[in-house]
């Protein structure tokens, strides 16, 4: 059949048909002050040309992050991502692949999603991985829903390190599922006693390493105190780079490890598409939600690549599927996976020694002003900075001196009363250059 | 009542005394395929009949098994953990998936036995 538009003919029918004289009867049960007395007050059509000038004066109103000393974190990181990997991704094999269903006609995408699974195995310090997830927040829900599963358990507990935006998606997904969710206050200090939030009613208890204040912390005490109680460990990750340096979560007894992977391959690009990592233990992989690829032999005993395990998904087990989730970030986990490819282990490690050089280079020359203190004893490659006055406010007059300072706390926690605090992250594309900028105009402001 | 007992969902049981041994027909086997996982109830669980009593995965699907008859679990065939091709090789022996204790013998009147189990079959084509 052609896509045509109907014609008036073609309404009349359709009229005629289910009896109404006019379309207008169809809203008869509308409140009328609901109801358009006239078109939408909207421009008339433009030409390409018009379009492209009004768009691009829109553009030039922001201050973009490629054009500005800029230290904003909080779950999206700017790094530099090699010009392979966007040329590579381009190609219209990886570009428009198909969803890898029929193995015979997609060895290479079920390679490449084979090779990132190991590549996030290797990183988080697990036993298998699947294939992503939309991105880290909803990753960190469905580990949530898969702890509830493997523990027959219906409580999460969330530490107060957990970025505020995957608290706020796995609390909306538990709401229609029923599931409780037990939420600590702010953690700023990495001081709170998650160990004993933990019993025999607790599913899984939900940890960010760094968390959201930049926090480093020591997950075995918390990883035995699960395990003593029958409970989960699941722990989170917003900056994949810092796997490059910190004890993986596997090794430190996560059962569940799942985070953001933006960090690697993917632009920020206005908050996505992103992906999610997932990693978890082979005893769990039942119970794994996501789309997952495996290595076999073919008939003639030649190594070959399947999406496997899908008689647990939705498309095949409808209601009892392990997850509705039975897809993934196809695109954004083979440019992680190439970017990561290309840096290899020892890269990796040496582009988060840069990371966390220069955040500690930066946190130095800040905690020199009078009235400004580093809230932590540790970090990665973002730390919390407490100021003399309200951050927000702050940020703004700094972006007018045109840097951009970071993300306030009371952006993330608004009425927590942490309206003083501010998230500065400083990754390998700054430069000793915006560093200084970053401390005149935090001065300027001050 | 003993011997064995079978289902419209091609279910056997094999009843001693109070304990009723329940697995899947060689048929049901056929229909699934490579077993590649099997997943059993804990035993002191109590189902009712109807209630969902265990799960086989095969390489092209995910299917329930459905309690036959209401009762309490006092075994399962934990050799499944390791080898669930066994409920394809052998479904009516090494195969079986738990064992229940059987709350209402009466239950056990409504199933078919072997000869209607076959003649059910053949209807079914």
């Amino acid at each position: 059949m052609r896509y045509l538009p109907l014609t008036q003919e073609d309404r009349a029918q359709m009229r005629a048909a289910i009896g109404v004289a006019d379309v207008d009867e169809l809203y008869a049960d509308m409140p009328a002050e609901l109801l358009l007395d006239g078109p939408l007050d909207l421009p008339r059509g433009k030409s390409e040309m018009e379009v492209e000038r009004l768009l691009g004066a829109m553009a030039q109103r922001n201050l973009a992050a490629s054009r500005a000393p800029f230290f904003v974190g909080a779950g999206a990181y700017k790094h530099h991502i090699p010009a392979s990997v966007d040329h590579l991704i381009q190609r219209s094999e990886f570009l428009t692949s198909y969803t890898p269903y029929q193995p015979e006609i997609s060895q290479g995408t079920l390679q490449y999603l084979f090779e990132f699974q190991t590549q996030v195995a290797m990183l988080t310090g697990m036993e298998i991985a699947n294939a992503s997830m939309y991105d880290g927040a909803t990753a960190c829900a469905e580990a949530a829903l898969m702890a509830h599963r493997v523990a027959k358990r219906r409580k999460a507990v969330l530490s107060g390190g957990l970025h505020p935006h995957y608290a706020e998606v796995l609390r909306t997904i538990s709401h229609f599922s029923g599931d409780e969710v037990v939420s600590l206050a702010p953690d700023v200090l990495a001081r709170e006693d998650l160990a004993a939030t933990v019993d025999e009613s607790v599913s899984c208890v939900i940890v960010q390493m760094p968390d959201v204040f930049g926090n480093l912390r020591d997950l075995t005490p918390l990883a035995e105190a699960c395990r003593r109680h029958g409970a989960l460990l699941i722990a989170v990750f917003t900056e994949a780079v810092s796997l490059g340096l910190v004890t993986p979560p596997g090794e430190m007894g996560a059962d569940i490890v799942v985070g953001e992977g933006q960090s690697l391959g993917n632009p920020l690009s206005f908050g996505g598409p992103y992906l999610g990592l997932f990693a978890t233990r082979q005893a769990y992989l039942r119970q794994m939600p996501g789309r997952l690829c495996g290595e076999t032999v073919d008939a003639d005993g030649r190594r070959g690549y399947v999406a496997t395990l899908s008689a647990r998904e939705q498309h095949i087990r409808r209601d009892k599927a392990t997850s509705n989730i039975c897809t993934n970030s196809n695109l954004c986990a083979l440019a992680f996976s190439i970017h990561l490819s290309l840096l290899g282990e020892a890269g990796l490690r040496r582009l988060a020694r840069v990371n966390h050089a220069n955040a500690v280079n930066l946190a130095d020359r800040l905690a020199r002003i009078a009235g400004v203190e580093i809230l932590n004893e540790s970090f990665f490659n973002e730390f919390t900075l407490r100021l003399p006055r309200d951050a927000a406010r702050l940020v703004e007059q700094m972006a007018e001196a045109g840097v951009l300072a970071g993300v306030p706390v009371s952006r993330l926690l608004p009425g927590a009363g942490l309206d003083d605090l501010l998230l500065v992250a400083s990754t390998e594309v700054d430069t000793t250059e915006d560093r200084e900028a970053f401390v005149a105009a935090l001065r300027g402001a001050l | 009542m003993s011997g064995e007992r079978y289902t419209k969902d091609h279910d056997f049981l094999r009843v001693e005394d109070d304990v009723a041994i329940i697995g899947i027909t060689d048929f049901a086997q056929s229909q699934l395929g490579d077993i590649v996982f099997v997943e059993l109830p804990e035993p002191g669980q109590r189902v009712a009949k109807g209630g969902q009593l265990a799960t086989i995965e095969s390489v092209k699907a995910a299917s329930e098994v459905y309690a036959p008859i209401s009762g309490e679990v006092i075994e399962v065939n934990s050799a499944l953990e390791a080898a669930p091709a066994k409920v394809n090789e052998d479904p009516l022996g090494e195969g079986w998936l738990v064992k229940l204790r059987v709350a209402d013998a009466a239950e056990l009147e409504e199933l078919m036995d072997e000869d209607a189990y076959r003649a059910f079959l053949e209807s079914e084509g």
